[in-house]
């Protein structure tokens, strides 16, 4: 590449910089310029206003050991992408299976799971409290139990959890019933052809070739747990249990606290985690394509 | 309705600047505001310039004496909004230009208002929060007014308007009182009375659970009702003073008063209402409306969830004595009012506008637009209150000591990032006091630095 090959005209100068100019604009000034800001001022004790204070990593130790909402959010965000990735996701899954196989009334079925997916989480979440209230909550009044629900830390994850599972269900189930029906039915044939059960023929005929669409839903399902914010904040402002690292940055940051550089910090927190989905994720894109 | 009443819960302010900071290791705050445009650092700017155009009220050309005054209000909400309107039509030196802000905007942005231009006048709230901005230079000296006013006031409320330096820099409008609130029908038909110590409350409480009644309503879904429990239980065992450092952070939460507060708490817990985690103030009064529960801990703007039918069976006592020695002399009472900012440009006409806002005949109109608060000053025509409105008023009169709500009273980010979640950690598990105390003391640490 040593030898320049071609001279570009002025014009195409001007192309090439109104076309790649523009995009590294828009990509420095709204991506990398507030990551970066955000990992500067996670070492400051700036409070939105006047002089900044360079403190260092004494946010960071700050959150780990004095900030009781840090480790619950922290296990709360894992918990929320273990259940998605391990129960929700699975379970649209076998919805699809199930829907695919032309049961009657299958429209129905699918149309009633992907119902929940054209509601916006914080509306999941006003349902979510019209069942689940201790005192005037349907799931109390049918059952006659006396759970407090939303209140008890002990349970009000997982409770928030399914109703934003039941939401993720019917999204998954729909990509994947996408998928299913491109799968060409001269394979399951064959594979019936040959012997094999209806399990085998899924496992190991039709699941492989669903493999694009699996990393789809593995995406999907990564950024809907990261990004889990306002199902919580719509039922109690993400406190008292149902902490998500998304909420302790907004309640830092744009709330009545103003703390921005400790809000920072948590952020920049949030980004290494994503960081390591994104670079997973891109890592193995990147080898399909060199093979 | 999700959220507490507009009066109740104004409590955005940013938080203060550090006071100590390394010159060494500063950023110009320009070069920041650039940096921060150029990266969209989120909610820095959001909301600058966030007022609306001027509209008049008021003053009219033929007025105008004293020119034309600027009011920065945060009255977005209708019936405040109308009060202030009218409230003006009486003010004739001056010609009067309104800026309303929607009211949480305005307390979100009220730092870098005040820094930038601010109206002459701005509606703001007494206590720490209004110490915080005249300690910082943004407010101007209002003593003079005061000299002139002062007589229409009790004490209380000239302490909630004083900043540290002994000056005053609040000129007091409007107000409601926290109080414990039952309906007059329950207790007739029980025979219950009023307690007047701590022993009654709960003998009285013991006979409620005996009676199938649960005694006290409870609520704290939404993070700040049980701040008033701490509050007034805070007040009655240690007196308002250790309240007013304790919230400042001179005093140490891991002191054995504090921890005698919340022992005292604890031992209340069992005839507090279950599940209050997952229930909101307006489900724990509608509780109370309709006599499942006994008696309510809360401001006078429960009366909301009240029908207007049952409203006059709807009364009060204050909290009941825990120490005698400081018996029932202080209340929560939050009140609302009126600044004028360091950088007037017409002081006169602002001083003007104040005095007259500060007047009897001016929160009449408020009282009677708005009959979820009480006038501040003493000369106010009480005539047409309503019976609880009245009680209200007599409950102030009687106070010595007027907090203005936990998070009225101490820092931003300590009541909203440290102390709400501890006090719903507490109402969770109040047997783990210990832990807790030695983890807000920890966090408090870090907050005031």
């Amino acid at each position: 590449m040593a030898v320049k090959t071609r001279r570009y005209s002025a014009r195409d100068v001007t192309v090439l910089v109104a076309g790649l100019g523009v995009a590294i604009v828009v990509n420095v000034g709204l991506v990398w310029g507030p990551t970066l800001a955000s990992v500067g001022l996670s070492a400051t004790d700036w409070t939105g206003i006047g002089p900044i204070g360079w403190i260092g990593g004494r946010n960071y130790h700050d959150l780990a050991t004095t900030y009781p909402p840090f480790w619950s959010a922290v296990r709360n965000n894992v918990l929320w992408l273990g259940f998605l990735g391990l129960v929700a996701t699975p379970f649209g899954l076998f919805c699809a299976v199930l829907l695919d196989r032309r049961l009657r009334m299958s429209r129905l079925y699918q149309s009633a799971l992907y119902m929940p997916v054209v509601l916006s989480l914080a509306v999941v979440g006003f349902i979510a409290q019209l069942v689940l209230s201790s005192d005037y909550g349907v799931l109390n009044a049918v059952t006659g139990l006396h759970v407090d629900w939303l209140g008890d830390r002990a349970v009000n994850i997982w409770v928030v959890m399914v109703a934003a599972g039941w939401r993720h269900v019917g999204y998954v189930m729909i990509i994947y019933l996408a998928g299913l029906k491109a799968v060409d039915p001269a394979l399951k044939e064959a594979a019936a052809i040959d012997g094999a059960n209806e399990r085998q023929a899924f496992f190991r005929v039709v699941f492989p070739t669903l493999r694009p669409v699996n990393v789809i839903v593995f995406v999907i399902t990564v950024i809907e747990a990261l990004r889990a914010f306002d199902i919580v904040y719509a039922i109690n402002k993400g406190r008292n249990g149902l902490e998500l690292l998304s909420v302790l940055v907004t309640e830092n940051i744009v709330g009545e606290a103003s703390r921005i550089g400790f809000g920072s910090a948590i952020a920049v927190i949030l980004l290494v985690i994503s960081l390591g989905f994104i670079v997973t994720y891109l890592a193995q894109l990147f080898r399909e394509e060199e093979r | 309705m999700d959220h507490r009443p507009p009066l109740s819960r104004h409590t955005s302010v940013p938080s203060s600047v550090p006071p100590s900071v390394p010159s060494s290791h500063t950023i110009s705050r320009r070069s920041l505001f650039l940096g921060a445009a150029a990266f969209g650092v989120p909610a820095v700017l959001a909301g600058c310039g966030s007022g609306e155009p001027a509209q008049k009220a008021g003053g009219g050309s033929a007025a105008a004496g004293l020119g034309t005054v600027t009011l920065g209000s945060n009255a977005s909400d209708e019936v405040p909004k109308k009060s202030l309107e009218a409230q003006l039509k009486a003010f004739t030196q001056a010609t009067v230009k309104v800026n309303t802000v929607d009211h949480n905007t305005f307390q979100e942005n009220i730092n870098r208002y005040l820094r930038g231009t601010p109206d002459d006048v701005f509606t703001w709230f007494a206590g720490y929060r209004m110490q915080f901005f005249a300690e910082q230079g943004l407010a101007l000296d209002l003593s003079d007014v005061w000299r002139d006013i002062g007589g229409d006031f009790t004490q209380a409320f000239k302490d909630q308007s004083t900043g540290v330096d002994g000056k005053q820099y609040f000129i007091p409008s409007t107000y409601y009182p926290w109080a414990v609130f039952y309906r007059k029908s329950v207790w007739r038909e029980k025979g219950y009375e009023p307690p007047a110590t701590l022993d009654e409350f709960t003998a009285l409480a013991k006979k409620m659970k005996a009676d199938g009644l649960i005694p006290i309503a409870f609520a704290d879904k939404d993070g700040w009702p049980a701040m008033g429990t701490f509050d007034i239980l805070n007040m009655r065992t240690n007196g308002y003073d250790f309240h007013v450092q304790l919230m400042q952070g001179k005093q140490s939460w891991t002191d054995p008063k504090v921890r005698q507060v919340f022992d005292t708490w604890r031992g209340l817990m069992e005839y507090h209402q279950p599940a209050a985690l997952g229930r909101t103030w307006q489900e724990a009064a509608q509780s109370l409306a309709q006599k499942k529960t006994g008696m309510y801990l809360l401001g006078m703007f429960v009366a909301q969830q009240f029908p207007e039918a049952d409203r006059d069976d709807l009364d009060f006592f204050t909290f009941p004595e825990v120490n005698p020695a400081y018996g029932t002399d202080s209340i929560d009472a939050p009140i609302d009012g009126y600044m004028v900012s360091a950088k007037a440009r017409n002081v006169d006409g602002a001083k003007a506008l104040v005095k007259q806002l500060a007047q009897a005949s001016s929160q009449n109109i408020a009282t009677k637009l708005d009959p979820g608060t009480l006038a501040s000053n003493g000369k106010a025509d009480t005539s047409g209150y309503s019976a609880l409105q009245k009680r209200g008023a007599e409950l102030v009169s009687k106070a010595t000591h007027i907090a203005q709500f936990l998070d009225r009273d101490t820092r931003p980010d300590f009541a909203s990032t440290v102390m709400i979640p501890s006090l719903q950690s507490f109402v969770g598990k109040p047997d783990e006091i210990d832990p807790l105390l030695a983890s807000i003391e920890k966090q408090k640490a870090t907050i005031f630095r």
